[in-house]
């Protein structure tokens, strides 16, 4: 059996040119960490090319970063101490490349921050400790470089010691220790130098050593994101796996769960594995999947909780700090597309606290876009209430990203739940309500003419029903009746088409808002408009009631139903005959939309 | 957690991202140790499944020990075993050494031309029928949009810049300097139409975290790995003329893991035995760039 070591990620930021990727080559040339081809490989380069050997060529492998003579990527290296295994994360200084020093940071545990004694702390030396307390790293130690070029002295190092630390302080970062190191010379880096006697602490090395592990998650609160539900059945296996990882937390066959935002509940049948014993219990980090014990009906991006444990919040607003990254601003009411933990929702920017200039840590208020490298507080409204926790409680909750046009381009933290004021959707009605001009026809007027209320008749239900056929039939009795009645049968082709040329999450719930608005429009006219479209939940029901507002609508359900009775009027089976359906969605019709309940409509 | 168990559960999280968000999915299968634990960790991710196919680039220059031990898995396992290959260089016989071209244009013509065009569907893809044991034209010449790759950041540099999730263009090429951000296991699924996504589940294992897995999960590994008697065996596989073997009495996994470990291969780096990586200026950048694996 393998003797098990610790491994830890490290991240090395700083302002460009300060000397990060000298700092990573002779950290692996003086630990020993170095392949035999690698040095090799680059001194013969070096040679090759006529130029001096350097520390730094060691990780920039690449023929652009060499020729441009900054990172430009994170690169990774790996090296050991007696104590642990390390990763190396070189992160570029540059500005431009800010999102490549998040991507590298955010998979460290801990940062060795890079300043240049001879130029001192720079507007990226503020940035990057500005991230580092965006992204959760509290094991950081500064490394104050290239101390061969202030003569080693202690004044130098003093004096940023105290600027930065107080920078530091008010971010509520706490380094560990600050380092006068001489990179390229290998001053304090694995050994304490004879150069600087004043300096006693510890080395770069040990202040690695001496990082804190990440504590483990496993007694927090259970937070299982739905990733995905398994069933190969022509595989011949039919098991039903609810399959992702634990984030935080303990699963144990047995335990009562619950799934956020849709409340759906069931027990832990078995916990799924393949070529391994099995497992009662699983913990925080693992990969895994469980059977149910019940048929439930959820959907990837759930939330999956012990029902006697601490729940998520459930909201549609949060305030967050975003970070932005996209060379478009954020603007305000602009549908992005919102991926926490393994949710993705359409998502809007809906007000602007206050806007940060990271280098300096003043705030702008009154700032309406979020411009590229601002961090902003601000608050998000999803189109539909999600699950989350705040960051600094259960922080793989309390995270996400934003994407524009296929990129990500912002990230963010939750700070809290948002409850009061009205949603966007809200918003949009009431302003719509204000500049309606309304007909001189009232509704009344037109109730008498055609002898029935308007109505928006929806009919979900699983794809394979025959909503649409019901649908057409109904349209036609209608229509031989007398009344004024019309099939809207574009929905489903419309949603499928966008499904595959447009942003899946987007464009479902867009096509539904623009129904609901066209709905609303039809049924202002005192038409009785009927629709079919498969898999509606009950938010997008939701939204498309509101939008119709104030005139009335129906939901059928053909077929089996993952919905709420209460957002449901008619339930139908599958197995009824055509007429038999018809028969019933007339009988509610007649109820509520005749003028008279003598009236046959 | 061990760092084995953490290394499976990322691996298996970003297989099971890809193939929620991956329409047109497949796994690149080159036979070798890191793509078979890929392979491995599939079963492990999808509960003895392997749900997309697995796609070979057949150079017919390797080994071919190493195309019976694909054909014996893909029975073995019920893969959808699909493989792709520049027919017309190997007609015309561009090839090193036969064809008066270098090793890096080799590579170009029977890896990356091939690759492209196999991924793409614009050259035919050979897929194996179970019922019968042989491949047959693929009817299926859809293009895939996510490849999921068992490349690992401490094999070379420029892999160590590699995503997770990494974009590729049109032509398959890879911009480096304009990298999608990737934090918080949020990866970059979205793509525009014409380009795909490059996904790389073993980016942080090294090449003894293979050894150790494969050990731990006892996944049956090609005999090239172990040496057969004549003190030599092979530590990474390629094709003949340009993979060497390596002077090795490891015969069995552990010895395997052991001289990684500790013994003589501790400090050498596993690729020194490919040849056209020292041709291509001391990384695989320039081949990568062009859709090198």
């Amino acid at each position: 059996m393998t003797h098990e070591r610790e491994h830890m990620n490290v991240v090395i930021v700083g302002h460009v040119d300060h000397g990060k990727s000298t700092l990573i080559g002779r950290l692996l040339a003086d630990t020993g960490a170095l392949p035999e081809g690698k040095l090799e490989a680059v001194k013969a380069n070096c040679e090759r090319n006529a130029k001096p050997f350097e520390y730094a060529f060691l990780l920039d492998a690449l023929k652009d970063e060499q020729s441009q003579g900054i990172t430009i990527d994170t690169a990774r290296s790996f090296f050991k101490s007696k104590k642990r295994d390390y990763i190396i994360i070189d992160a570029p200084g540059h500005i431009e490349f800010l999102k490549n020093m998040v991507s590298g940071a955010a998979r460290a545990e801990a940062a060795l921050l890079v300043i240049d004694a001879h130029e001192g702390i720079q507007e990226n030396s503020k940035r990057h400790g500005y991230m580092l307390s965006f992204l959760g790293i509290n094991n950081i130690t500064v490394c104050i470089n290239k101390m061969d070029l202030v003569q080693y002295q202690k004044a130098v190092y003093n004096r940023i010691k105290e600027e930065y630390g107080n920078f530091l302080k008010e971010l509520n970062l706490k380094p560990s220790a600050f380092i006068p190191i001489s990179a390229r010379e290998g001053d304090n880096m694995v050994h304490l130098s004879k150069r600087m006697p004043w300096y006693q602490r510890e080395t770069i090395l040990e202040a690695l050593d001496s990082f804190k592990m990440a504590a483990a998650k496993d007694e927090q609160p259970l937070r299982f994101p739905l990733q995905d539900i398994y069933r190969f059945t022509e595989e011949e296996d039919d098991r039903r796996i609810f399959a992702g990882r634990i984030e935080t937390g303990r699963l144990h066959v047995g335990d009562e769960v619950i799934f956020y935002p849709s409340f759906k509940q069931s027990r832990v049948k078995s916990i799924e594995g393949f070529s391994t014993n099995p497992v009662q219990e699983m913990a925080a980090g693992q990969s895994t999947g469980v059977c149910l014990a019940t048929q439930i009906y959820v959907k990837p991006g759930e939330i999956m909780c012990k029902k006697l444990e601490k729940a998520p919040h459930l909201s549609s607003k949060f305030k967050a700090n975003v970070f932005w990254m996209g060379r478009q601003p954020m603007v305000k009411n602009k549908k992005y597309k919102l991926k926490i933990a393994t949710l993705q929702i359409p998502v809007i920017l809906h007000e602007i606290l206050s806007v940060l200039d990271a280098s300096e840590l003043s705030s702008v208020k009154n700032k309406s876009t979020v411009d590229r490298h601002d961090v902003a507080e601000c608050v998000l409204e999803t189109m539909k209430p999600v699950g989350f926790d705040i960051v600094t409680e259960i922080s793989e909750t309390g995270r996400f990203v934003i994407v524009d046009q296929y990129e990500i381009v912002g990230g963010g933290i939750i700070l809290a739940p948002v409850f009061e004021g009205q949603t966007s959707l809200q918003e949009q009605i009431q302003q719509r309500e204000q500049n309606w001009q309304r007909s001189e026809i009232t509704p009344d007027k037109r109730f008498l003419k055609h002898q029935h209320k308007s109505a928006f008749v929806i009919l979900t239900g699983p794809a394979d029903t025959d909503k649409q056929k019901i649908a057409k039939a109904l349209e036609e009795e209608l229509f031989k009746l007398g009344k004024f009645a019309y099939f809207l049968g574009i929905s489903n082709q419309l949603m499928a088409a966008k499904d595959s040329s447009q942003d899946r999450t987007l464009g479902k719930l867009e096509q539904i808002q623009q129904l609901g608005e066209m709905a609303h429009m039809m049924t202002d006219a005192g038409l009785i408009l009927l629709t079919s479209i498969s898999n509606l939940d009950e938010f997008e029901l939701k939204m498309m009631k509101e939008l119709n507002q104030p005139n009335k609508t129906f939901v059928i359900n053909v077929g089996e139903s993952h919905l709420a009775s209460s957002s449901v009027d008619l339930f139908i089976p599958d197995q009824n005959s055509l007429e038999k359906s018809i028969q019933e969605i007339f009988k509610i019709l007649l109820k509520a939309i005749a003028l008279d309940p003598e009236y046959t409509i | 957690m061990n760092k084995l168990d953490s290394l499976e559960s990322q691996s298996v999280y970003i297989l099971r991202e890809a193939y929620r968000e991956f329409k047109s999915l497949a796994m690149l299968w080159s036979i070798g140790k890191d793509s078979t634990v890929l392979l491995w960790l599939s079963r492990k991710a999808f509960f003895g499944h392997v749900p997309f196919p697995l796609v070979h680039i057949d150079t017919s220059y390797k080994i071919p020990e190493m195309i019976q031990y694909r054909d014996e898995l893909a029975r073995k396992w019920k893969l959808n075993m699909v493989f792709g290959q520049n027919t017309k260089a190997l007609t015309e016989k561009k090839t090193f050494p036969e064809g008066a071209i270098d090793r890096i244009a080799c590579c170009r013509a029977l890896k990356s031309e091939a690759l492209k065009h196999t991924l793409a569907g614009d050259w035919p893809r050979f897929r194996m029928n179970h019922a019968t044991g042989q491949y047959e034209l693929d009817k299926n010449t859809e293009p895939y949009t996510g490849v999921i790759v068992g490349a690992r950041a401490d094999e070379e540099g420029s892999r160590s810049k590699e995503r997770y999730f990494s974009p590729r263009d049109k032509n398959n090429e890879w911009d480096i300097g304009d990298q999608p951000p990737e934090l918080w296991n949020q990866f970059k699924t979205d793509f525009a139409p014409g380009t795909h996504v490059r996904i790389h589940p073993l980016l942080d294992w090294t090449e003894l975290n293979v050894w150790e897995y494969i050990e731990r999960e006892k996944i049956p590994m090609t005999k090239l790995y172990f040496d057969q008697g004549d003190g030599k065996r092979y530590r990474s596989l390629g094709c003949f003329p340009c993979t060497f073997s390596v002077e090795s009495k490891a015969k069995t996994v552990a010895e395997i893991v052991e001289e990684l470990r500790s013994g003589k291969f501790a400090n050498i780096a596993e690729r020194s035995g490919r040849a056209q990586d020292k041709e291509d200026g001391g990384g695989l950048e320039t081949l990568r760039r062009d859709g090198y694996m």
